[in-house]
């Protein structure tokens, strides 16, 4: 096989690599916020819960996460192994990421000094509109290199989908390493890789940019 | 006159200390009250609870004849969170460190509250939010962010965000206390102006010839109670209490 006929296979998955790091991304940041407020919760038992959650998801590898979500319902209840891998990954990779992200926006919130809560509260503005105006946007610029490194550490990451089999680039790369008993196709994935994540730090770079009009 | 904020017996404690110990005051329209006293006397926790980002114990607060929390068998009960918002309505407060929105020009920050607590016209509120600049003297500054400011600038910009709201009573903490002593001066010909307009104002200060000067009534306060009122020029140089005038005595060895 030439190292064309590699690439041309591996670009195949390259769309599902996309896919997996897209859908994360948009599911997980969200998640994330709601994670971080659940877990600052004045609820004792609310915040204890998540701090749990939060734990177990940083605490065991992100591969064990991605077998039991996708095998788990067969072993647990009987269900059937979802025909399309894709589920089962995303909602593996948004849950694990959220606990990370939820982490991050925490730090940064509580970092925030408690005087932009209190001028607003004393301009009238309701708690809602204090975090959406207020707080937020200046946590956002606060937690972006951190988010930063999030992000490219799941550039990396999309890689473990290969545990569930899912033909993502780098699962196509092992197979073909595989039978091919080639070294090539690491090489390549490698490329890849660093590739997308020199756009990451780009596009980050340039988001950070946008921000840094305010100080 | 009638009373724009009135204060009965207000007691506050934080875990177990109690900082205010049934304080009473009570400010009448167009006059301004100046508040002195030792560190942790407990002004700052004054101030506070007269805001509402303090609840206080016991007591009654009261803005323009409105209950804002009502004393009931030695407790303060509060008024509903509606109401409670109405009653922000009626005054500003003014922070010694600023507490300007960092990611807002400055327009935006005397803007906003405006627009999005009052509901009022964009138009209107521009207009009177420049027109207020322009008091401040800076009127050029409009589109700049506070950590573009000078302290005494940003200290200009928060007094113009809290005038935006057109309150009917205007509070201060030590509003020049985080400046260097060159830009105290321009705060206080700010504040002086508001006086000369008839802006009812509480001022907790350590700018004794300013509380002299400015304001009409001077309370004293020493572990959390007043220990001295009055006219300004018999408190601040003619004091009677033993507490009142050691403090004096060393506001001016400093
Ligand atoms: N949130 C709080 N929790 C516990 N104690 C507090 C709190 N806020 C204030 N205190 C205490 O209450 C007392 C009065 O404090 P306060 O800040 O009102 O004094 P102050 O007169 O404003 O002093 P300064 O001139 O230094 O600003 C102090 O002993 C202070 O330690
Ligand atoms: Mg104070």
């Amino acid at each position: 096989m030439t190292l064309m006929t590699m690439i041309a296979k591996m670009s195949e998955g390259m769309g599902h690599t996309f896919e997996i790091f897209f859908l994360t991304l948009i599911f997980s940041q969200p998640l994330g916020m709601l994670v971080a407020l659940m877990r600052m919760s004045k609820n004792r038992i609310v915040s204890g819960i998540t701090r749990s959650v939060i734990s177990v998801l940083r605490g065991t590898p992100l591969m064990l996460q991605l077998l039991a979500v996708t095998y788990g319902p067969y072993y647990l209840f009987g269900i059937g192994v979802a025909r399309n891998k894709l589920i089962p990954v995303v909602i593996a990779f948004s849950i694990n990421y959220a606990a990370y992200f939820a982490e991050i926006y925490r730090g940064g919130i509580e970092s925030m000094p408690v005087g932009q809560y209190e001028a607003a509260e004393v301009l009238g503005y309701t708690k809602t509109q204090t975090f959406m105006r207020i707080i937020l946007p200046q946590v956002v610029k606060r937690v972006l290199p951190s988010v930063t490194n999030e992000i490219v550490t799941l550039v990396k990451d999309t890689s473990m989908a290969y545990t569930v089999s899912y033909l993502e680039m780098f699962t196509i790369g092992k197979q073909i390493a595989n039978s091919q008993t080639s070294f090539l196709p690491f090489v390549v994935a490698g490329v890849f890789y660093f590739v997308f994540n020199a756009v990451v730090d780009f596009v980050m770079g340039r988001i950070e940019k946008r921000l840094n009009y305010y100080r | 006159m009638k009373k724009l904020l009135e204060i009965n017996h207000c007691r506050k404690q934080f875990g177990g200390m109690e900082v205010l110990t049934d304080l009473s005051l009570s400010v009448e329209e167009s006059r301004v009250l100046s508040i002195i006293g030792p560190s942790g006397s407990g002004k700052t926790t004054l101030l506070r609870c007269a805001t509402l980002l303090e609840t206080m114990d016991g007591g009654d607060l009261i803005y323009d004849g409105v209950y804002a929390a009502r004393d009931v068998d030695g407790k303060a009960v509060y008024a509903s969170p509606p109401e409670l918002g109405q009653i922000r309505n009626m005054f500003g407060l003014v922070f010694q460190n600023f507490n300007l929105f960092p990611h807002y020009s400055v327009l935006k920050n005397i803007m906003e509250a405006p627009m999005l607590v009052q509901k009022r016209n964009r138009d209107e509120v521009e207009a009177e939010a420049r027109d207020l600049l322009e008091q401040m003297g800076l009127a050029d500054r409009a589109d700049a962010y506070p950590y573009q400011l000078s302290g005494g600038q940003q200290q200009r910009v928060s007094i113009a965000r809290a005038l935006a709201m057109k309150p009917k009573i205007l509070l201060f903490d030590e509003p020049t206390s985080a400046l260097d002593p060159e830009l105290t001066g321009e705060i206080l010909r700010v504040i002086r102006r508001l006086a000369e307009k008839k802006m009812t104002m509480v001022i907790v200060t350590h700018e004794m010839a300013f509380a002299r000067d400015v304001s009409d009534w001077v309370v004293f306060m020493n572990g959390g109670v007043i220990v001295e009122q009055g006219d300004p020029r018999e408190v601040i140089d003619h004091p009677t209490q033993e507490r009142t005038i050691q403090f004096l005595r060393r506001m001016q060895e400093q």
